[in-house]
């Protein structure tokens, strides 16, 4: 290992401009003569629009043009288009409704778009919003997920009857009843994954640019995947032919998900500049962002256990109601389906597993993919029951999944729910997590704790998860309408530095520096000579971008295809020069050498000869050097690991403190052990927001009542301790670098961990399920509910 | 939201009675109220201005007058529209009843609000609009003592 190549834990590079605020974010691209929008939102989670005056606005100060569902009609508009199909149990195609830019008729969520003023200044804009005239026939809203599927729940489209949009399975539920016919025991758990609303530092931006000279537009915007905003906003949207489209996404400041999706302002920003001849500029505020960015998660699950008399597991049975929120945001309809039944085996060798999932709309903001996406889900359901299984079996907690892991020699490992494990080793990661938390040594700080008047609980979560995402044909075959492929283009300039162009894109996770070490590694060129480039669509190849944990094993990937095809047309070009056999050359640390002499030329200086090729193979060889490569996975990748959560619980006031967390993580090859441990730090954190802070409310009437972070809680440092985290790594066995991907596991993990040691904690009171976030007041009633049931 | 609340006012029930239909009296009595027209014997357009926590906007909106029962009591409806900020929406039952020389003001109050004002506001709605009502009925007692 090279001092910055593969292994090293170098400072990542692209921190210096962000610690020195030189970042470049979509809000920093002020455009000559630009002009800002301003988003009328509905107030109402469901309301018909009778009408909308806009005459006084339109007249006010500074204002340039107020656009309306009408004028998104009149120009003929698409709708934002969503990115997979679920077929459902009985083989029809999920119910999917239109998503139009601007509501025309009915707003269905608080937040519904319903007119846009473009003004001078977002003051102006912001003004004369006020000044529009809305006249809205509130409508009765749904906005429960367990009660929206029921009888008399309001409808939120007259197309999706009973608000299903679909009831898909995955398996035999016979199969299953048949084996927990047989169980000895039956754990059974009854829970809920709590919605969330992401939060990323930086809220979301658009820039919308015209160029009336040539006929095109540029579209600056905070995404997570340019080209597929290009790809859904062009030929959906706007119906534009996308060699006449850039999209840019530059630094953007943190995005878990939230911004992978085409979002209406987007659309709207890039639809309005040529409209006003002018650049047109929108960020969110913050009040805003909670209304309209995609949520996360939101499911209420009911699962049972069938486990024989020797704690082994027989069959599983998931039962899953999911919100999509009103809307079909750009992936959601996968996230409780492939990225979340496929998951139930665990790391356990569970025979039969059945799995239900009611999809069903509401009058709240669409639900879609946020850190982790589908498999955090997964694991609570799993890695609950599996606690609750020790507790109907009296088997210790670590000792129940020891019986039932897969082993360590049965891998490639089919799973019954479709997809096959290449690597693991559940067995190693469990002993070190046990050893690093002292977990035989837990019941003497208990009784410490105890002494103390506080409850103390400890809590394990042996967790899997599917990344790398995905062979395009695999995810084609069950509804996605996208590959699932990365680009990467390498250039090597003629004195020997390379930019690296790709199509992941980076928001957080430092892959300036991880792909640049991958790079540095293979290329044998210094850190300082390579420089990444990604986000802008007019110059980066075709990319699908960032999620799922898969920038590296699908985009690093691509970069390994791209630098092999550098490398043997390097050796065909040093062959030629050193006067050898293309076979006998060699190439290792930058330098091709003729095998078994001192024969040898630098990168630097091949790539000299490919440019000025006055001495060059020219009749057999293009000049140049530069390679393009697309990589399409033929696996996922399964990261997996064991986290261990220790908490106290104050009995007076119901607070959990996290006082101890080991994760002990398989993610593959590690390129960068600094990126990777804040990796989990970052996950870990918004796992304990999960598990313990955060909530996201719609009251009774419909309304958001945790728009701002006066009721929303986010995870602050003093809720964390010290995070002890390691790995234990298995190499993925079907991508060229072993790589299995990191970006998800911390969130994936911790959540089961914490709220395994939370019920740990409880249970001497008697409490049996208590759901998330596990609040003071949550917590403080348990505690005192079971004390009143004891009396 | 729900609340509810007495108030002792030294003037007799008809008295009361009247300034609860009188736009002048209740335009001075409404916190924030910026414009009070009477269109109908019961309905009446108004403009009042509110602050919600960090949330301050202009509330355009109509106000009824239901179930009239002289000098009884009535229930009086608003509706307003905020803008940016939402709406709001309320309705109060009031009833009146003689105490020697005095009456006895009894109202029950729902209230509801919507879009950014239950986004931000929502914790402070109570107190909020606790305060609205005290500062109205306070008002509007001065104003009937004193013989408006």
């Amino acid at each position: 290992m090279s001092a910055t190549g593969i292994g090293a834990p170098v400072r990542r590079i692209e921190d210096y401009r962000f610690l020195t605020g030189r970042g470049t974010y979509t809000d920093d691209l002020n455009q000559p003569n630009q002009a800002h929008a301003y988003i009328l939102r509905s107030p109402h989670p469901h309301a018909r629009i009778k009408g909308i005056k806009t005459a006084k606005a339109a007249k006010a100060k500074g204002v340039i043009a107020v656009l309306t569902g009408a004028d998104v009609v009149k120009d003929d508009l698409g709708g934002l288009p969503c990115g997979w199909q679920v077929t459902d149990r009985h083989g029809k195609p999920m119910v999917e409704p239109p998503h139009p830019i601007l509501v025309s008729d009915i707003a269905r969520h608080v937040g519904d778009q319903v007119a846009v003023v473009i003004a001078e200044t977002h003051q102006q804009a912001r003004d004369a919003a006020e000044l529009i005239e809305v006249d809205y026939q509130v409508l009765p809203s749904a906005t429960s997920t367990a009660a929206a599927a029921k009888k008399g729940a309001a409808l939120v489209w007259d197309q999706a009857p009973n608000n299903l949009c679909y009831d898909w399975i995955l398996g035999d539920e016979q199969a299953a009843n048949a084996a927990f016919a047989k169980a000895k025991h039956v754990a059974k758990v009854d829970i809920v994954n709590n919605r969330l609303i992401p939060n990323a530092m930086e809220p979301r931006a658009a820039v919308g640019v015209y160029d009336a000279a040539k006929d095109h537009y540029t579209l600056h915007t905070t995404s997570q995947n340019p080209h597929v905003i290009r790809l859904l906003m062009a030929a959906y949207v706007l119906k534009l032919p996308e060699h006449k489209v850039r999209v840019n996404a530059p630094d953007v400041g943190g995005a878990f998900g939230s911004k992978i999706f085409h979002y209406a302002e987007e659309a709207i920003v890039t639809w309005a500049a040529k409209k006003v001849r002018r650049p047109v500029r929108w960020t969110a505020e913050r009040s805003e962002s909670f209304m309209s960015d995609a949520h996360g998660r939101d499911h209420v699950t009911h699962a049972e256990l069938a486990i024989d008399a020797n704690g082994k597991f027989l069959a599983m049975k998931v039962y899953t109601i999911a919100n999509m929120g009103a809307y079909l945001s750009t992936f959601a309809p996968c996230v409780p389906t492939y990225l979340y039944a496929l998951l139930l085996a665990g790391t356990y060798t569970t025979p039969t597993i059945f799995c239900e999932v009611k999809a069903v709309f509401t009058n709240t903001v669409p639900v879609d993919a946020y850190r982790g996406a589908g498999r955090p889900e997964a694991t609570y359901v799993v890695e609950r029951i599996v606690d609750e299984a020790a507790k109907v079996t009296g088997i210790d907690a670590a000792e129940i999944r020891r019986r039932n892991f897969i082993p360590r020699d049965a891998f490639p490992y089919q799973t019954p729910v479709v997809v096959q494990y290449d690597s693991g080793d559940y067995q190693s990661t469990l002993d070190m997590a046990l050893k690093q938390s002292d977990y035989a040594g837990f019941e003497k700080r208990r009784a410490e704790s105890a002494k103390k008047g506080k409850l103390r609980g400890i809590g394990l979560s042996t967790y899997i998860e599917a990344c790398g995402i995905a062979p395009s044909a695999v995810v084609g075959s069950v509804g996605a309408r996208a590959g699932l492929y990365e680009s990467a283009l390498i250039r090597v300039h003629p004195t020997g530095s390379v930019t690296v162009l790709t199509g992941s894109h980076s928001h957080g996770q430092g892959h300036e520096t991880t792909f640049a070490q991958l790079v540095s590694e293979r290329m044998g060129v210094e850190l300082k000579n390579i420089e990444v480039v990604h986000g802008d669509t007019d110059k980066i190849p075709f990319g699908m971008g960032t999620y799922g944990s898969r920038s590296l094993a699908v985009g690093g990937s691509a970069m390994v295809k791209a630098m092999d095809k550098i490398i043997a047309k390097g050796k065909k070009i040093a062959a030629h020069l050193l006067e050898a056999a293309e076979a006998d050359i060699e190439f290792k640390d930058g330098t091709f050498s003729v095998a078994g002499t001192d024969k040898k030329k630098a990168l630097a200086e091949i790539a000299g000869a490919a440019y000025v090729p006055h001495n060059y193979p020219i009749n057999e060889l293009e000049p140049g050097l530069e390679e393009q490569a697309f990589y399409d996975p033929s696996n996922f990748t399964f990261p997996g690991g064991c986290h261990v959560a220790e908490i106290e619980i104050d009995r007076d006031t119901g607070v959990v403190q996290l006082v101890n967390f080991v994760a002990v993580d398989d993610v593959g090859r590690v390129i960068n052990p600094m990126i990777v441990e804040g990796q989990v730090h970052g996950g870990v954190a918004q796992g304990l927001g999960q598990a313990l802070l955060e909530g996201c409310v719609y009251d009774a009437d419909g309304q958001l009542i945790t728009g701002s972070y006066m009721d929303y809680t986010m995870p602050r440092a003093d809720h964390l301790p010290t995070l002890k985290v390691s790995t234990h790594n298995t190499l993925c066995t079907h991508n060229p670098l072993g790589v299995k991907g990191v970006g998800e596991v911390g969130a994936i993990g911790s959540p089961a961990a914490i709220m395994n040691a939370v019920h740990n904690a409880l249970a001497p009171l008697g409490v049996r399920e208590i759901q998330m976030p596990a609040t003071p007041e949550r917590v403080w009633r348990a505690i005192h509910g079971a004390r009143r049931a004891a009396e | 939201m729900d609340m509810s609340g007495e108030y002792r006012i030294e003037a007799s029930r008809d008295a009361v009675w009247r300034a609860l239909n009188d736009p002048k009296v209740l335009k001075q009595s409404i916190p924030g109220c910026d414009e009070l027209d009477k269109t109908s014997d019961t309905e009446f357009t108004a403009k009042v201005t509110a602050k919600v926590g960090p949330v301050k906007a202009k509330f355009g909106g109509k106000v009824t007058l239901n179930d009239l029962d002289p000098p009884n009591g009535y229930r009086i409806v608003g509706e307003g529209q905020g803008g940016v900020a939402g709406f709001a929406k309320g309705s109060a039952e009031v009833k009146l009843t003689a105490d020697g020389d005095a009456t006895i003001l009894h109202y029950d109050v729902k209230a509801a609000v919507g879009g950014k004002l239950a986004q931000i506001g929502s914790r402070l709605i109570g107190a909020t609009a606790k305060k609205m009502a005290d500062d109205f009925f306070t008002r509007f007692s001065k104003l009937v003592e004193k013989g408006a």
